[in-house]
């Protein structure tokens, strides 16, 4: 059975409607991610479950019990839920060890004080007790932050944006720290960020979301080798998207010759579609007589990532060694080395354009 | 290096030095021998003085506190029928002064008003005589103090209580705290400075105010003061009680220091809040509206009401030409010492800010002692070195050129602009202070790495950031001028009357229905400031 | 920014004073709308510009302290003798009041030394309940500290100059000790705590919550000629006694007028003297604020007519100033609040 089910969730903010019929359900123990840019909602649908929002359509169940209807909202200090802020929001007039007793009033004493210990070790924050928080780093600060959710054992533990804090490097680690912490605990939860490497880091099963909808809820590779919509292609990972025409029910004719696809829904033989084209699909061999320009490139420490140009005019990202250096404008050879492609519908060349920034930007 | 940062600290200390004028004045009264009305006093009065005046100020405290938290709490905290107008509407008790409140209640609940007569009609008049409480009375004075009074608290809570606090809010939410634990155990310790800030503005005034507790016939410090003077014409006397007052305020000021020692931390984010708040609806959403509509109901409609009813009374004669005068003389009176009292809380604020020493944060303190002293003596500290300067330019510029220079600065408004800005000066330097806090140091070493001077940080960057602070001490200072009595008496200009002067005259002569327009113009005139910026202040914070 | 700055201190110094040709500069502790229409009369009659300023008496006697000889003051009026006693202590007056101003007025109501001069008096008298008091069970000030009235009397706060005076009066005729003892006796037979002014002493008799009260004239006058139904029904409920007509009669005080040391307008401050005392204004003072006027020719108004003659204590007036001090302390001592 699952933890949590969130079932055709419809929210909405001063006639802006922030989410869109949204469905998804964590497994007990399950991590579960929301991924997105800012503004799509990812948030507002993790309020929604704390119940801090409430929401106009759809339901959301905790266990199986219902805790949020159109006409229903469990006080938030009811669902038993634990949340890590992306501020930590840690309470700046107590101690450590007072903030993360705040969720435990019921214990004794003595099972309190075991609790707090045991959660400062788990966090790796053994002996701050009786420090302020404004005495702590920003990492410390989400580490206590992550103690004081999961002190009251909480069914489900929700994340927002907890690493947006933090430098790039401590973002990765805590991550990964996290995930084991969480999975040592067996803690179901759900992380909102609009970062893909943390995404990937900690979570079971990822969610993209754009403008107030689910796009897709899937494993990580799934969702980076099989995105169910070109956003999903675009957001996540790097690549690019060329023109392709279908050849028949499997393959599609491309500048970079037949690819063997699954097509979009409903497409027919000869109609044009999208093809998505990830860095690691072509590889760089300097043996190759299939030969391409370079248009740019960009020196990534353990690799470079060419952009290359097709005869037609399309652009291709190419990843190569890191010794393997070679000037924009001169010409490169290259092989495929992609079992299956992904085919979404025609896009329009406005949307390769800009396509293509975001691209380069990666 | 070190020449710039003197600068800013010896203009500090000069600018509270001048300010404080009044106040060396007092001191320099301590150093006169203690005379028989002295000994008379600490003999006869000063115990009941001291008693009766702690408490009113404890009466107040828990007054203030409980109206103005419970109602910051809700209107923060909760979405409820009639919450938008009760937003602004609880701060319309702030243009209600505390002597017309107070004479207004009495009308309404004495032993001879309406509402007794009308009980005695029910019940035996026995009853009615042993159950009704005097209004006239330290319970009494407490009430009607608390209920003109509690904005402070309520204005400051809300902000507490809004913003970054909201988040931690939720965050104790999440933990499973109801709403008693949020309150007490999160949001209340959080926003403690903002609310101790409120409470001591409160509680000066409470100190301050003689009209309320002379009518009730309470005696506390205040009305000892007067009669001193009064009934033994004793400036020394008068002078030295005052200054032990001083030493009341002092300790309420020391409390406020050590509670905001820890307030930097408080304030780390600003981040503004756009989750919703929960709607309280059916019986808890009238339950809601019903504890915010109280004090604005007690403290502005029905003395509002029974104002406008004594107008209407005294319509026919009582409106003429010469009110549009009063209107005006109040309200550019108010305007400019408004204006200047903001403009220097934001220079010696920001003094503060560029140069934090244990000098400038004292001058900075001594500042703030004016609010606590009552009108009447802060007019007398000014008229004296006032006319001293004026006497002493004159007989310099008769024995030197013969030409007599009179009396320059006595007499005039700048002299009653210069006591105004003494006794509220404290108002706005809190409000800026805060607002200052707010923002982060970062952003001032950002601006000079950018080559930006001081001055052009000021302008350029804390200027537009603090825009709803100022705007608050403007509008705080506005009222408070608009309501002053004492020292706009004393120190107006010939032929030059106030909405207040006029409302005091007829109220002092016992005809309270002619004074019920001028003081219905006064809550009018202050009506305008304090609906205009809550909407400015509430469209800023969306 | 500069801009603002300069309309700011135009806007604050543009009302100094200004000296015009023919001119007399009032400090009046006469709230406004009791002198403000007579100065205005005056105004147009005599040429004279009237500049006025209304205060609290002590504080315009600072006032022309403070300003000293630049003090542009040029008379003080007062409400009371005590106030103009104080004034001419501290040496802000002149003795300029000139005989024949001097012979208009009984000379129990006028400093003997010049300095000052009554323009109006009331009494303090005692009002009793119609309907639970015999005026025969009334006699004098004096007989009001006795047991009998134990908790009957409401009087307002001794803060109050009025109670001060008559205070003050009590030293003069029965001495410092016998006072204080009437004191004590007094403040036994409060009702309640003295509270509000003096027409809440008589709502209060009206409304049966003390039997007697100690008030002054106009102030019942002005409740019975007044606009609030409420009022005057409660001061119709109430009669006036006058106290002590057997002995040296009722207290009375005046509200009067002085000219300062350093009066630039001397001539025009007697003729504004002058003509405060002409049957014109002193028939206004008397039918506009129920005062009794201090000449004989002017008529009093009808209220006060209806409470008959009365004799009326001819202890000279300063007195009430010398004394004042001390009654403050005796009624501190008694517990007079």
């Amino acid at each position: 059975m699952s933890k949590l089910t969130v079932h055709q969730i419809i929210s909405a903010h001063k006639e802006n409607q922030v989410l869109n019929h949204i469905d998804l359900t964590l497994k007990e123990g399950e991590i579960g991610c929301l991924l997105g840019p800012s503004g799509c909602g990812k948030t507002t649908l993790l309020m929604c479950i704390a119940g801090l929002q409430p929401v106009q359509g759809g339901e959301i169940y905790l266990d199986g019990q219902l805790i949020s209807s159109k006409n229903f909202q469990l006080a938030t200090e009811q669902r038993n839920i634990g949340m890590v802020f992306q501020d930590y929001a840690l309470f700046p007039h107590m101690t450590i060890e007072k903030n993360i007793a705040f969720g435990i009033p019921g214990l004794n004493r003595k099972e309190r004080k075991q609790r707090i210990n045991q959660l400062l070790d788990l966090v790796g924050l053994t002996g701050f007790n009786t420090r302020y928080p404004h005495e702590l780093s920003g990492g410390q600060q989400q580490r206590i932050a992550l103690a004081r959710a999961l002190a009251p054992k909480p069914d489900i533990l929700l994340l927002d944006e907890p690493f947006s804090g933090l430098d790039v490097e401590l973002r990765e680690l805590l991550a990964h720290e996290v995930r084991s912490i969480l999975k040592t605990e067996g803690i179901t939860a759900l992380m909102v960020t609009h970062n893909q490497n943390e995404a990937f880091a900690i979570a079971d099963s990822v969610g993209v979301m754009k403008d107030g909808k689910l796009l897709q809820w899937d494993t990580p590779y799934n969702i980076y080798h099989q995105p169910a919509h070109p956003f999903i292609a675009d957001f996540i990972g790097q690549g690019a998207l060329i023109e392709g025409t279908v050849c028949d029910c499997h393959q599609v004719l491309t500048q970079l010759g037949l690819l063997k696809t699954s097509l979009p829904f409903g497409a027919t033989i000869g109609d044009k579609v999208s093809v998505l084209v990830r860095p690691d699909d072509i590889r760089h061999n300097d043996e190759s007589d299939w030969q391409l320009e370079v248009t740019n490139r960009a020196f990534r420490g353990s690799h470079f990532l060419f952009t290359l140009k097709l005869p037609d005019g399309e652009h291709v990202l190419c990843m190569s060694h890191s010794h393997h250096d070679h000037p924009v404008g001169t010409k490169i050879g290259i092989e495929l080395e992609m079992d299956h492609a992904i085919a979404f519908p025609h896009q329009k060349g406005d949307t390769d354009e800009s396509f293509t920034k975001l691209m380069e930007n990666n | 290096m070190k020449a710039p940062q003197n600068k800013w600290v010896i203009a500090t200390i000069a600018m509270a030095l001048l300010l404080t004028t009044p106040l060396w004045v007092l001191v320099s009264f301590l150093f006169e021998p203690g005379n028989e009305n002295w000994h008379h006093l600490v003999d006869n009065l000063l115990p009941e003085y001291i008693i009766n005046s702690l408490w009113l100020m404890l009466g107040v405290s828990i007054g203030t506190l409980t109206l103005g938290l419970s109602t910051a709490w809700l209107i923060s905290q909760y979405d409820f029928f009639g919450k938008k107008v009760l937003h602004w509407a609880l701060l319309l008790p702030l243009a209600m002064p505390a002597y017309i409140i107070a004479y207004t209640y009495t009308g309404l609940l004495e032993f001879e008003g309406p509402v007794q007569s009308f009980l005695r009609t029910l019940f035996s008049a026995q009853t009615v005589n042993l159950w009704f409480p005097e209004i006239r009375s330290l319970p009494g004075a407490i009430v009607m103090l608390s209920l003109v009074l509690y904005p402070y608290v309520y204005l400051l809570a809300r902000t507490a209580f809004s913003g970054n606090t909201q988040q931690v809010i939720h965050a104790s939410r999440t933990l499973g705290a109801g709403p008693y634990r949020r309150f007490f155990k999160v949001a209340l310790p959080m926003a403690r400075p903002a609310v101790v800030a409120g409470l001591t503005l409160a509680l000066m005034e409470t100190l301050a105010d003689f009209g309320t507790v002379q009518y009730f016939g309470v005696p506390t410090f205040t009305t000892g003061i007067y009669r001193t003077w009064t009934g033994f014409g004793d400036t020394t006397t008068t002078a030295q009680l005052s200054l032990i007052l001083l030493v009341f305020v002092t300790i309420l000021i020391a409390i406020e220091l050590w509670s905001r020692k820890k307030a930097e931390y408080f304030s780390q984010g600003n981040k503004s809040d756009t989750q919703p708040t929960p709607i309280l609806s059916g019986l808890k959403g009238r339950l809601a509206f019903i504890i915010c509509l109280i004090p604005v109901s007690l403290g502005f409609i029905v003395p509002a009401a029974q104002l406008l009813a004594w107008s209407i009374q005294t319509a026919e004669t009582g409106f003429n030409a010469e009110f549009l005068t009063l209107i005006w003389n109040s309200f550019h009176l108010a305007a400019i010492t408004a204006l200047v009292a903001a403009s220097i809380a934001l220079m010696l604020a920001y003094a503060q800010r560029v140069q934090n020493r244990p000098v400038t944060r004292l001058s900075l303190r001594i500042v703030t002692l004016g609010y606590a002293i009552p009108g009447t003596v802060i007019a007398v500290a000014v008229m004296i070195p006032f006319a001293w300067l004026d006497n002493t330019v004159d007989s310099w510029m008769r024995s030197t050129f013969d030409v007599s220079t009179g009396l320059l600065l006595s007499g005039t408004l700048f002299a009653l602009v210069f006591a105004y800005i003494f006794r509220f000066l404290s108002i706005s330097l809190q409000t800026v202070e805060s607002g200052l806090k707010q923002i982060k140091p970062s952003m001032d070493e950002s601006a000079r790495t950018l080559g930006a001077s001081r001055w052009n940080i000021l302008v350029k960057i804390h200027l537009p950031l603090l825009n709803r602070s100022l705007l608050v001490a403007f509008l705080l200072v506005f009222v408070e001028v608009l309501k002053e009595l004492p020292t706009t008496l004393i120190l107006r200009p010939f032929n030059f009357n106030t909405l207040s002067v006029r409302a005091y005259e007829m109220a002092s002569d016992e005809r309270l229905a002619d004074a019920g327009l001028p003081a219905l113009l006064i809550v009018l005139t202050g009506l305008v400031p304090v609906i205009l910026l809550s909407k400015a202040i509430g469209k800023r914070h969306v | 920014m500069k801009h603002l700055w300069i309309g700011l201190m135009t806007v604050i110094f543009s009302l100094p004073v200004n000296a015009s040709a023919e001119e007399v500069n009032v400090y009046s502790a006469r709230k406004e709308q009791l002198i403000k229409s007579i100065l205005d009369r005056f105004e147009k009659q005599s040429g004279i510009k009237v500049n006025l300023i209304t205060g609290k008496a002590d504080a315009l006697l600072k006032r022309i302290e403070s300003e000293g000889a630049n003090t542009p003051a040029d008379v003080l009026i007062t409400t009371d003798a005590g106030r103009l006693h104080r004034a001419k202590t501290a040496g802000v007056l002149q003795a300029a009041i000139t005989p024949d101003i001097e012979q208009i007025v009984p000379s129990n109501l006028q400093d003997p030394e010049h300095y000052w001069i009554g323009l109006t008096t009331r009494s303090r008298i005692i009002v009793y309940a119609k309907d639970r008091v015999q005026a025969s069970e009334l006699s004098t000030y004096e007989a009001l500290s006795e047991p009998k009235w134990k908790k009957r009397l409401c009087i307002r706060s001794s803060n109050n100059i009025y109670n001060q005076s008559l205070v003050a009066s009590m030293i003069v005729h029965q001495g410092e000790k016998a006072t204080e003892a009437w004191a004590e006796g007094l403040v036994k037979n409060f009702a309640r705590k003295p509270k509000g002014g003096d027409r809440d002493q008589i709502k209060a008799v009206a409304a049966g919550q003390c039997d007697i009260a100690v008030v002054n004239t106009y102030y019942l006058a002005q409740m019975l000629n007044g606009k609030d139904q409420e009022q005057r029904k409660a001061a119709e409920k109430v009669a006036v006694f006058w106290p002590n007509q057997k002995d040296r009669g009722a207290h009375i005080n005046i509200s009067g007028i002085a000219i300062t040391k350093a009066a630039k307008n001397k001539d025009n401050a007697l003729e504004l003297i002058r003509f405060l005392l002409t049957t014109e204004a002193q028939t206004w003072y008397a039918e506009v604020n129920n005062e009794y006027p201090v000449i004989k020719e002017a008529p009093l108004s009808k209220t006060l007519k209806s409470w008959g003659e009365f004799h009326s204590d001819a202890l000279n007036l300063n007195a009430l100033g010398k004394h004042n001090s001390e009654a403050v302390r005796i009624m501190d001592r008694a517990g007079w609040r």
